[in-house]
């Protein structure tokens, strides 16, 4: 099983704007980290230009990324352990900061490339239900065995007895 | 505090097997038994007796590796190799617990979206852990942060707040940052020279060395 994220961000201002410029110049760099980093299997690009935030019609104002890794472990270290955290932590000089969550992970099986709206509806399922086996966090993580093989769609999934919350 | 805990961190009280140990860590990788006898002046059976009971009470963990350049037929059976253990243990007399109250603090912190007001009590704490003129290296060695020297940075090689790390690690990595740049205004130097420069199983924060000012 791989594991797919989307982080969905609200914009302080249009992306060609001055306020946004330092954010769009860390894209090249921070895709790069991303897309070398060990456990990266892919993620959603627009084009080949490495400065292109991904299209979509959730409003202009929502930078989406959206990307597949072979393990908790390498998500975590490419966000939280590479040139990827010091962008992180100055979030909030681009994007609003919100209270529900903006980060959604699920299991998917491996060679599976799941689609945006998919993407879409487990953040919205997060959203409604919080972290569950088919839309969960780092801090709420389910196991692969927790969400079934058929890419959390089988019946027990579903059921929370099946749930394994990691500590 | 387990009596597990307890019993592991007694094993440290012979001096020769804690050389051997503290010798392991000091080098973030694999050590052979060959290079730990050396290092520490015994010999090699020796070594190998504290490094098999550093394994068996689990401050060390043991594995097989070729420690020579030659591979294939021919290249000689895999050295047994030593590196330092994922676990942490705590003993404290009477038994403390400072780790739960600081796990739900930084919840509050994070629940409350507080991390500025966060980052700028850390950098007065930091502040206060070193005095003037202190040598940067021992004051974070001597807060556990085992710094080491790299490519003209100062590294750390472990987090003294791990596990805070790996429950909220922006706050937290946000945080010793600020913290180690209060360190540097209290020793009285550039508190710029601390940036975030974070890499698996290491801690966060490294510090220039060439800018000394």
């Amino acid at each position: 099983m791989h594991l797919a994220q989307l982080n969905a961000a609200r914009l302080r201002a249009p992306l060609d704007s001055p306020e946004i410029a330092e954010f769009v110049d860390l894209l090249e760099p921070i895709n790069k980290v991303s897309d070398e980093a060990p456990g990266f299997v892919w993620r959603l690009k627009e084009s080949e230009d490495p400065r292109e935030t991904v299209h979509h019609d959730y409003g202009d104002d929502l930078v989406i990324n959206f990307s597949v890794w072979e393990s908790r472990q390498a998500l975590w270290n490419f966000v939280y352990r590479s040139a990827h955290l010091p962008v992180l932590q100055r979030r909030r000089e681009w994007f609003l900061h919100i209270a529900e969550p903006y980060s959604v992970m699920w299991w998917i099986p491996e060679g599976y490339i799941p689609s945006l709206a998919e993407g879409m509806e487990r953040l919205e399922l997060l959203r409604r239900e919080g972290p569950t086996p088919e839309a969960f966090t780092f801090k709420d993580f389910y196991e692969a065995e927790a969400a079934g093989s058929a890419g959390g769609s089988s019946e027990a999934a579903s059921l929370p007895a099946a749930a394994e919350v990691r500590k | 505090m387990s009596s597990d805990d307890l019993g592991a961190v007694a094993t440290l009280h012979d001096p020769v097997r804690r050389a051997v140990y503290e010798y392991v860590i000091s080098r973030g990788r694999e050590v052979g038994r060959n290079e730990a006898a050396e290092a520490v002046g015994v010999q090699r059976t020796l070594a190998a007796f504290h490094l098999d009971k550093l394994v068996e009470v689990g401050l060390l963990e043991a594995g097989f590796k070729r420690l020579g350049e030659k591979t294939g037929p021919g290249s000689g059976r895999p050295a047994k190799v030593y590196r330092r253990a994922a676990g942490e243990w705590q003993v404290s007399v009477p038994a403390r617990d400072y780790r739960t109250l600081a796990l739900v603090l930084a919840e509050v912190v994070d629940l409350l979206g507080g991390d500025e007001r966060a980052e700028e009590a850390a950098r007065k704490a930091g502040g206060r852990l070193a005095g003037r003129g202190d040598d940067l290296g021992e004051t974070l060695r001597r807060r556990g942060y085992e710094p080491y020297e790299e490519d003209g940075s100062l590294r750390l090689r472990n987090c003294p707040f791990h596990v805070l790390s790996e429950e909220h690690p922006l706050l937290v990595c946000s945080m010793n940052l600020a913290l180690c740049q209060g360190l540097l205004e209290g020793i009285g130097t550039d508190p710029a020279r601390a940036r975030l420069d974070p890499r698996p199983g290491e801690c966060c924060v490294s510090f220039s060395i060439n800018n000394e000012n």
